[in-house]
């Protein structure tokens, strides 16, 4: 039975009824390649460079050039969605808002989610540890709420927006109690 | 009254979306971030339209018409697009926020996809595996283009 099986696979093998395909490996966003391993037909590729090809019936790996790839595959590519990004804003001591270097930066950032037509956002914000932790715990939620109340400014629905305030609890420079440290005053806005 | 009947309302609906609600989302793995042209998901034997915003299930048939084109991201961060005239089938997914482990099996019957490897891979290098009609690919990350003709 086994053997028909592989009998029948050769066959459709034979006389080009089986699907061809090919796969090939492309540069990472961030510069790095990965790793992939195709098996096909008891045959193993192993493509570890940018541009590198496997393809039905090659018996070598092959390398490709970057603009044909983007020009044949270029309705797919065009096609993925938008990079998950993270973003960093300041705010001004004791307050929900932003310092005036991340007012700017906003715009950038805004700039950038209206790009994307249905984003998923969580908004952290944190305090640095001036105060006591109950007055910065409703610090970090006033801040974040303060936030999504600008991307709901561009029109983002608020049921995509999902917010918590961290209060002093997640510094993202350790420091001693009651100690006025600007990078702690922070949001982060990770989008997706 | 017409609190108390918005109140009815909410509740008659929690009764009688509750437990679908609580279903698909255990179902959910991805959503469709970018479509163009003629893309449908089928689930259980329905045709359902794709737009972005739409959930993509365990299971789902994501497919496109000869001027269609789809992208997915996925809860680990994994993004998936597929040109025209494919079909792309979510075989099996999972994946731990806590620990990011989780693997990710997806089939391309035939068509164009391209993969950005998310956060499954990075946590367990070969835990995604794409199939082809003839191929299976052990994904080590990061980023490839498929095509079956």
């Amino acid at each position: 039975m086994l053997l028909v099986t592989a009998a029948l696979a050769w066959a459709m093998v034979l006389s080009g009824q089986a699907p061809k395909d090919e796969v090939v490996l492309l540069p990472g966003a961030d510069g790095h390649v990965g790793r992939l391993v195709v098996e096909r037909d008891g045959q193993r590729h192993v493509l570890d460079r940018p541009y590198a090809a496997s393809r039905a019936g090659a018996t070598e790996v092959e390398q490709r050039d970057p603009a044909a790839v983007r020009a044949s595959f270029g309705p797919v590519l065009a096609a993925l969605p938008g990079r998950p990004a993270s973003f960093l804003l300041y705010f001004e001591f004791g307050k929900d808002e932003l310092t005036p270097a991340s007012r700017a930066e906003l715009e950038r950032i805004l700039d950038e989610l209206r790009r994307r037509p249905v984003p998923d956002i969580a908004v952290i914000a944190h305090t640095d540890t001036v105060g006591d932790v109950a007055d910065n715990d409703r610090l970090s939620a006033q801040r974040a709420e303060r936030v999504k109340q600008y991307l709901i400014g561009i029109g983002i629905a608020a049921s995509r927006i999902h917010t918590a305030g961290r209060g002093e609890r997640e510094l993202l420079v350790p420091t001693a109690d009651n100690v006025d440290e600007p990078r702690n005053r922070r949001v982060e806005i990770n989008v997706r | 009254m017409r609190r108390m009947l918005v109140a009815g309302l909410a509740s008659a609906c929690l009764v009688a979306f509750a437990p679908a609600a609580t279903a698909a989302e255990a179902q959910e793995v991805g959503q469709i971030k970018v479509a163009s042209g003629e893309v449908h998901i089928e689930r259980d034997g329905q045709r359902i339209a794709a737009a972005p915003g739409v959930k993509v299930n365990r299971s789902d048939s994501v497919v496109t018409g000869r001027d269609g084109s789809v992208g997915i991201t996925f809860s680990d961060n994994s993004l998936l697009s597929a040109g025209p005239g494919s079909v792309l089938v979510i075989e099996r997914y999972a994946f731990d926020t806590t620990t990011h482990a989780g693997y990710f099996d997806a089939s391309l019957k035939k068509g164009t996809l391209a993969v950005v490897s998310g956060k499954i891979v990075k946590q367990s290098p070969g835990a995604m595996r794409v199939r082809t009609p003839s191929s299976i690919m052990g994904v080590r990350g990061t980023e490839f283009l498929v095509r079956v003709d």
